[in-house]
Formats: C-alpha cells, sequence, structure tokens
C-alpha cells in the first residue's frame, strides 16, 4: 500500500514548481519544467497500462500523436478553441487506444508481442500521417498563434506551466482512484497471474480494454498540450518513437506501478538530459545515451525504480530497527 | 502500368534485398529460438556493424567485402560480451527485463553513433557499386547478387555449425531445456553468450553486403528492426528455414509495395504484415512465454 | 448441483479425458481420485471453464455453462484452485484475497474487511500484511483457499489443496474444509490423500485413464476390484482377495 506521505510530497513539489513559476523563473528554466510536465503525463499514460497491468507498449507514440494531431486539426483547418481540440483530442487518442487494444488482446498477445505490434501500430500511423495532405504530410503542420485562455496559449508562458501543472496533478489523483479501486486491484491482479485473476471471476479482456483506452486517453492529452506548447508537429514528432520512449523509460525509472514514479522518472531523466547537454556541450543524443544507460542500470538495480529502490532502502532500514 | 520487365526485376531486386534481411532476421531468429528472448539491440547492432565497414573503407581504404572478414569475428567478440555482462546479468533473466534492457541498449548505441559520427547518411563509393549483371532482358545490380550469394552460404554455415559441432549440439539442447542441458554440465550462460554472439555476427556479413550499394545513418538499423521481427514472426519465432523463407517474402513485398505505392507509403506493407501475422497467427505460438 | 455428462478432452490425439461424466450432489462434499495422469486436473479444467471439451456439456445449477468463460462461471458461484497455487506473486495476503471479494462488492474498504475475515477463517489472519511470494507452501495452499472462498462460492473446486503440507497441516485444514460446506458450500475435491477423502467426502469418483470407473460411497469405492486394479495394476485385487482369504 502506497502511503498519503508521498502522494501529499507529490503535490507539494508541484505546488513549489508552481510558486517558483510564479515568482520567476529564467526562461529555459520554465521552458524545461514545461517539457517535464508535458513527459509526466505522457509517462503517466504510460503506467496506467503498463505499470499497473504490466503491459509494456513500446508505442504510446499513437496515442500521444493522435491528440496532438486531432487538435492541430480541429483547431486550424475548423478554428475550433483549443479545450475542444483537447476534449476531442484525448476522446480520438482514447478510441485509438481501444482499437489497438481490441486487436491485440482479442489475439492475446502480452509480453514482447504486445510491446512490438503496439510499435508497428505506432509506425503505421507515421507512415500515414507522413502521407496524407490533411496531416500536412511530410511538412508536418502550424497551429496558429493565439493567445488566450480559451486557446491554451499565453504570452506569458508561466500560465501554461500553472495549467500543465493543474494536469499532472489531476492524473496524480486518477492515479491513486485507480490504486485504491476495484479496477485497480483487478488491473494488478491480471498483471500478476492472468489465469487466478479468471478464476476470481476478473473479465480479463474487458479490464485490459478499459485500462488502454484509459492509458492513451491520458497520454493523448500530452500530445494535445505538447501542440499548444511547441506549435508545430510533423509525424516523427507526433508518432516517432521518442515519446514512446520517453514515457516508457520515465515509468520505468521512476517506479512503474507507482502513483507518483512517472512524475519522480521525467523529473529525474529530463533534469540528468538537460545537465548532461550543458555539461558536453553540442553533442547531439548525449541526454539519449544517458537516458539508456540509467534504463539499463534501473533494469539491473532498482527494478522497481527509483521510487522503489528509496522505499526498499526504507524498509531494510525499519526491519534493521525492528532486529536491534 | 509498368511493364512486365521492370515488375520482373523489381521482383528479383527484392529477391536479393531480402536475402540481406533474411540474413538479418537468422541472428534474430537464432537469438529468440534458444534464449527465447527478443533481442531489440539487434537493429543497433547492425547499425554498429555497417560504420564499422564505411570506417573500415573510409580510413583504411579496405573493401567491404574485405573487411567482413575481419569485422565478423569482431562482432562475434562484441555480441558475446554484451549478453554475458550486460544483458544477462542486468536483466536477472526475466522476459521483460531483457525486453528493456535491449531497448535501453539500442538507445545507447544509436545515440552513441550520433554523438560520434553525428546524423550524415555515409556512402561507400566501390567501382562495381553499379556494375550490372545481365541476364537476358534482365539487369541485375553485381552487389546485390552477391548478397543473395553469401547470404545463402551464410546461412548454410549456420546450419552446419549447428548441426554438426559441439557447441552447435550444446545450443539445441540449450533450446529444447535449458535446465536438463545445465544438469548434464552444459554452461547455460557461456551457451546463451555464443549463440547471441552467432546472431550479432550474422549482422556484419549483413553490413558488409549492405554497405556497397546501401547507406548508413544512426537510425539506419532502427528501420531494420521492425523489417527482421515481421521476417522473424513470419516465418514462426526461432525458426531458421522460416527466416530465409521470410525475409525473401519481404523483400519482394517491400519491392513490390514501393513500387506501387512510392518509397514513404511502401514501408506501410511490412508493418501491415507484421501485425496481421501476429493477429491471426495461433496465438498458442506466441503465448507460451509471452 | 454440478452435472458434468460425457466429458471428452483430446490433446493432438492423446485422449486425457474420455467420456467422463459427474454428479455433484449439493450441500455434499464429492471426491475425485484416480491415479497420476487419470486426467483429473483435465477434468477440472473443464468444469471451471479453463478448457474447452470436445464433447460433452457442464451444467450448472439446470443451466448450461459448457461454452462459457471463466469468469462468468465464478459469477454463478463456481470457484476453484490451482493444483500448482497461483498467487499474486507481488501482493500481499490481504490483497490477494480482495481480488476475490471484489466479485460482490466494489466498495474497496468492504472489499479489504472481508478479505481480513476470510483470512482469518482459514488460519492466515496474522499473515495479512505479508506478501504471497513470501508464504510457505501450506501459507500458499490456505490463500488459494481464501481467495476462492472471498467469491462466495457456491461450488467450491480443490485441486489437491492438501498435496504437499505436512501431516499437522493437514490435520488443520481438514477442519476448515469441513467448515466451509457446514456454511452451505458444495465442494468437488480431487485428493490423493485417501485418509482425507475417507474422511471427508459424501461420495467419491475414481477416474483412471480418463474414464469414469467407478463412483459412489467412499469405502465401497475403495474395494472395487476396478480401483484397485487402476492403481496397483492388473491382477492386483484378485491377489488381495487371495492374500485376505489366507489370513482369514
Amino acid at each position: 500500500m502506497i502511503g498519503n506521505r508521498e502522494f501529499l510530497y507529490a503535490l507539494a513539489f508541484l505546488i513549489v514548481i508552481g510558486v517558483l513559476a510564479v515568482v520567476g523563473l529564467p526562461g529555459n528554466i520554465l521552458n524545461l519544467f514545461i517539457f517535464m510536465m508535458i513527459i509526466a503525463l505522457a509517462a503517466q499514460g504510460w503506467n496506467l497500462l503498463g505499470g499497473y497491468g504490466g503491459l509494456s507498449s513500446f508505442g504510446h507514440a499513437a496515442f500521444f500523436g493522435t491528440g496532438a494531431y486531432t487538435t492541430a486539426i480541429l483547431q486550424t483547418n475548423f478554428g475550433f478553441n483549443a479545450w475542444v481540440g483537447l476534449v476531442c483530442g484525448v476522446a480520438f487518442g482514447s478510441i485509438v487506444g481501444a482499437v489497438i487494444g481490441f486487436l491485440s488482446f482479442r489475439a492475446g498477445l502480452r509480453g514482447s508481442y504486445f510491446a512490438l505490434i503496439t510499435l508497428a501500430f505506432a509506425e503505421v500511423l507515421r507512415v500515414l500521417a507522413n502521407s496524407w495532405s490533411v496531416t500536412g504530410g511530410a511538412a508536418g503542420m502550424l497551429v496558429r498563434l493565439q493567445n488566450g485562455f480559451t486557446y491554451l496559449q499565453f504570452s506569458d508562458r508561466r500560465y501554461f506551466l500553472l495549467i500543465l501543472i493543474a494536469f499532472v496533478a489531476a492524473t496524480l489523483f486518477l492515479t491513486r482512484w485507480l490504486e485504491r479501486s476495484a479496477f485497480g486491484a483487478y488491473l494488478v491482479a491480471l498483471r500478476e497471474n492472468d489465469q487466478a485473476a479468471q478464476a476470481l471471476g476478473v473479465d480479463v479482456f474487458r479490464i485490459k480494454m478499459q485500462a488502454i483506452t484509459l492509458s492513451a486517453g491520458v497520454t493523448a492529452l500530452a500530445g494535445c498540450l505538447y501542440v499548444q506548447n511547441f506549435l508545430f508537429i510533423d509525424a516523427n514528432v507526433a508518432y516517432g518513437s521518442w515519446i514512446s520512449i520517453e514515457a516508457l523509460f520515465a515509468a520505468i525509472v521512476g517506479g512503474a506501478g507507482t502513483i507518483i514514479g512517472p512524475l519522480i522518472g521525467s523529473v529525474v531523466l529530463l533534469g540528468l538530459g538537460e545537465l548532461t547537454k550543458s555539461f558536453a556541450g553540442g553533442i547531439a543524443g548525449i541526454d539519449l545515451v544517458v537516458f539508456g544507460v540509467i534504463l539499463v542500470l534501473c533494469v539491473a538495480f532498482a527494478p522497481n525504480g527509483i521510487r522503489g529502490f528509496f522505499s526498499d532502502l526504507a524498509h531494510k532500514r525499519a526491519n534493521r530497527m525492528d532486529a536491534a | 502500368m509498368y511493364s512486365p520487365v521492370i515488375i520482373i526485376e523489381a521482383l528479383l531486386n527484392g529477391l536479393m534485398l531480402g536475402a540481406v534481411y533474411a540474413l538479418v532476421a537468422l541472428g534474430l531468429t537464432l537469438i529468440y529460438g534458444v534464449l527465447h528472448i527478443v533481442n531489440f539491440a539487434h537493429g543497433a547492432l547492425l547499425t554498429v556493424a555497417m560504420y564499422l565497414v564505411w570506417l573500415a573503407f573510409d580510413r583504411l581504404g579496405l573493401d567491404p567485402y574485405l573487411s567482413t572478414a575481419v569485422i565478423t569475428p569482431l562482432m562475434f567478440v562484441i555480441g558475446y560480451g554484451l549478453q554475458r555482462f550486460i544483458i544477462g546479468p542486468a536483466s536477472h533473466g526475466s522476459d521483460n527485463g531483457i525486453l528493456l534492457v535491449t531497448l535501453g541498449l539500442s538507445i545507447i548505441i544509436q545515440n552513441l553513433l550520433l554523438a560520434g559520427f553525428n546524423s550524415d547518411t555515409r556512402t561507400i563509393a566501390t567501382d562495381y557499386a553499379f556494375e550490372v549483371v545481365p541476364i537476358g532482358p534482365l539487369l541485375l545490380g553485381l552487389p546485390r547478387v552477391i548478397g543473395l550469394g553469401v547470404s545463402i552460404v551464410t546461412a548454410i554455415i549456420l546450419w552446419l555449425i549447428l548441426d554438426r559441432t559441439d557447441i552447435g549440439k550444446a545450443i539445441r539442447a540449450v533450446a529444447k531445456e535449458k535446465l536438463g542441458a545445465s544438469l548434464v554440465g552444459i554452461d547455460v550462460a557461456h551457451v546463451y553468450a555464443v549463440t547471441f554472439a552467432l546472431g550479432t555476427a550474422c549482422l556484419a556479413i549483413a553490413g558488409g553486403l549492405l554497405m556497397p550499394s546501401f547507406y548508413v545513418s544512426p537510425t539506419t538499423g532502427a528501420a531494420f528492426v521492425l523489417v527482421a521481427f515481421t521476417i522473424v514472426v513470419l516465418g514462426g519465432m526461432g525458426s531458421i528455414p522460416g527466416a530465409l523463407i521470410g525475409g525473401l517474402l519481404i523483400g519482394v513485398v517491400e519491392a513490390v509495395s514501393s513500387l506501387f505505392l512510392g518509397d514513404s507509403l511502401g514501408q506501410i506493407g511490412i508493418f501491415l504484415i507484421f501485425i496481421l501475422v501476429l493477429l491471426f497467427k495461433p496465438t498458442g505460438l506466441f503465448g507460451a512465454r509471452g | 448441483m454440478l452435472k458434468a455428462q460425457n466429458l471428452t478432452k483430446r490433446f493432438f490425439g492423446l485422449l486425457a479425458v474420455d467420456s467422463a461424466s459427474i454428479d455433484v450432489e449439493e450441500g455434499s462434499i464429492t471426491g475425485l481420485i484416480g491415479p497420476n495422469g487419470a486426467g483429473k486436473t483435465t477434468m477440472f479444467a473443464m468444469i471451471a471453464g479453463f478448457l474447452s471439451p470436445n464433447s460433452g456439456q457442464v451444467a450448472f445449477e439446470g443451466n448450461d455453462i459448457t461454452g462459457e468463460k471463466p469468469h462468468l462461471r465464478a459469477r454463478r458461484g463456481l470457484a476453484r484452485t490451482f493444483q500448482i497455487v497461483q498467487p499474486f506473486a507481488g501482493l500481499n495476503v490481504r490483497d490477494n484475497i480482495a481480488v476475490g471479494a471484489y466479485l460482490h462488492t466494489k466498495d474497496p474498504r468492504e472489499a479489504r474487511s472481508l478479505a481480513s475475515q476470510t483470512a482469518e477463517r482459514v488460519g492466515l489472519g496474522r499473515e495479512l500484511e505479508k506478501l504471497a511470494s513470501g508464504l510457505t507452501i501450506a501459507g500458499r495452499k490456505r490463500l488459494e483457499l481464501a481467495r476462492a472462498l472471498a467469491t462466495r462460492p457456491k461450488l467450491l473446486l480443490l485441486d489437491e489443496v492438501l498435496a504437499g503440507l505436512n501431516p499437522s497441516e493437514i490435520r488443520d485444514v481438514l477442519p476448515i474444509i469441513r467448515s466451509i460446506r457446514d456454511e452451505g458450500v458444495t465442494i468437488l475435491m480431487i485428493e490423493h490423500i485417501m485418509q482425507a477423502v475417507m474422511n471427508l467426502c459424501d461420495s467419491v469418483y475414481v477416474l483412471s485413464q480418463g474414464r469414469m470407473i467407478a463412483s459412489g460411497e467412499p469405502r465401497a469405492v475403495c474395494n472395487d476390484p476396478a480401483v484397485i486394479e487402476a492403481y496397483l495394476g492388473h491382477g492386483a485385487a484378485e491377489r488381495i482377495r487371495s492374500e485376505g482369504a489366507a489370513d482369514a
């Protein structure tokens, strides 16, 4: 059982960032925090399926990109405001999740096969978006700059960070609800043992479907917000493997299947990545090398991520005190 | 519509490209068949081999076919070391752990190459790159004809190793029954590493065959990963003949679909095959170790 | 309550269960015994919905459930344990049992308190916080039982819950099983330990090489020559009878 305490720490951390932002942060730090929050959202989406359900997806770009493109197209081609785009983006992202889930789970795919098929689905979408005129083809899409709350774009980017923080906090609550609900218990049960879960009356297919739909929706939300910040997407950004990988890395490094793991992971990874880049100068890709090394180290030495590492330490210390 | 000659040429080109694909898939399927792991770093290791071939040519002026003879044992050693000292210990033997460690490795390798060589595409200019072999009215590129021949020879050698040598027997024993093999004194960690090394060595040969007619950039291998997985899944995970036939088939599909759909949309054919095979082949083939 | 009729299961030409029928009376403890490899666990898997039979029917409380998925059967009140225990290894005992309890309540607090009560009932009350992976074999068997019980079954299928336990552990579990029946749960159990079968069961079915060779009151079944031969080999019944006659 996850203590309430660390949940409160996570909220406090978000509040601190928010306050710092309002008080005033250098532009590059502000941008880093914005990016951390976007990745934290995407990673929390991944975590709902991959962490709690044990279904590691390598293709969450499929949902991120769908959210991003839906928002961009509705806003640019149809003149809807950003909130409509956001709701539709999340809805379409969820639908894509449900379709992929329906096909994969009906065929009984899990483990490596589920990872690979999600990657393939994301790639199919990438190729399609790269050649379809509605998505701007290989040239990509520019989203018009329209400042204002209804457009989720602000001349003062601090407001945007505050909105992101609110969304991240909301997903923390969502995940906490999940962890305490019957649905969450069923999801974890099927991760631990599929057969036993069925014997206890768990409709495994249905639970997986609900999980992937929810997971896709949250990651699509990250895509919708990404567009408002960067105002440009193309197929390689929206459906590229980078976002699948960062969402997965952040969740696993932070602690998959925990409430605060994805937030920890994205802050630590992107923070370290930024530090590496500033030390290594302009060497391309060096931050991703660091991500890869951290992932391998985590799998080797901290299978439950940073969060698990510290809670294990705490357990050990507690045990030692018991013994003493 | 295209004339029959163009279509037949596309088919044959696909077949020859498919032979090199088959070689890449051969390594992957061997590793899967024995270690029961999905090696996500396979594509990145192919890129490494291709860069080695390029370096040998660029710095030392070595012909790619010549340098492959040196790079193959080198890749064997790299593969052995990776499995024995990194993938094996770090993953604690769990499927998910292996998947993540090899994913992590692929990201590390790909971005180290990016840091070292930047994202430019590199090619090799040989005298024979554009030589053609005329067969009747058809003109076939020499590098691809060589690719087909060498791939077939490599597959036969690999089969002989597995069938005739002691280590080959040990590999087959471990593939069938890991526990039993270790009980009769086979060093499973060593056999795993040798298998992984053999699979990686196949990549060196594939790299040597690809470079004269292809290019390399840090992400080249990533493009091959899904192709190779498609072949392996199509041919049946762990099956060597399956990888050969699957490779040839996928090469043809790619050549034909890019002829009709254009290069960018042409890739979609492979992904769709991959998805369809995974979805509609009986799950028992895949679910066993899931 | 449960009627399985002429169930047949083939695995690639191997006939695992051959037209076997079983009839479980409401309120009874019914045993399913037989030598190793007789097809008992296959029979269970077909009754619980984990395998679909090649032919034959399964009816539960008069409804044909032959093609129904396992989770739907669980909702009807048909729960099972696994011979090879299948705990949710990463969860603690209480959360393991709560998964069963969620079948009838969506309220986490209620499910958890129900789980605690159920744990108490099977003697796991002091290990609620322990991870399932940290339990002994006896503990895991109890956990299997508790999880199944938490679904509030009408019929409980027990697949060798006593196997691997030492005599004193068996002595502890027997009254638990009897008390479960006394509370109105019908039980069908696969068991190897004959003492337990004789002690608990109202009637017994004997499966041998996929066929149901005998059924009835335990004592009568044990003296059935066909049963003795199935366990001890051809001619054994004759030998035992003649030895018995010689002794007398």
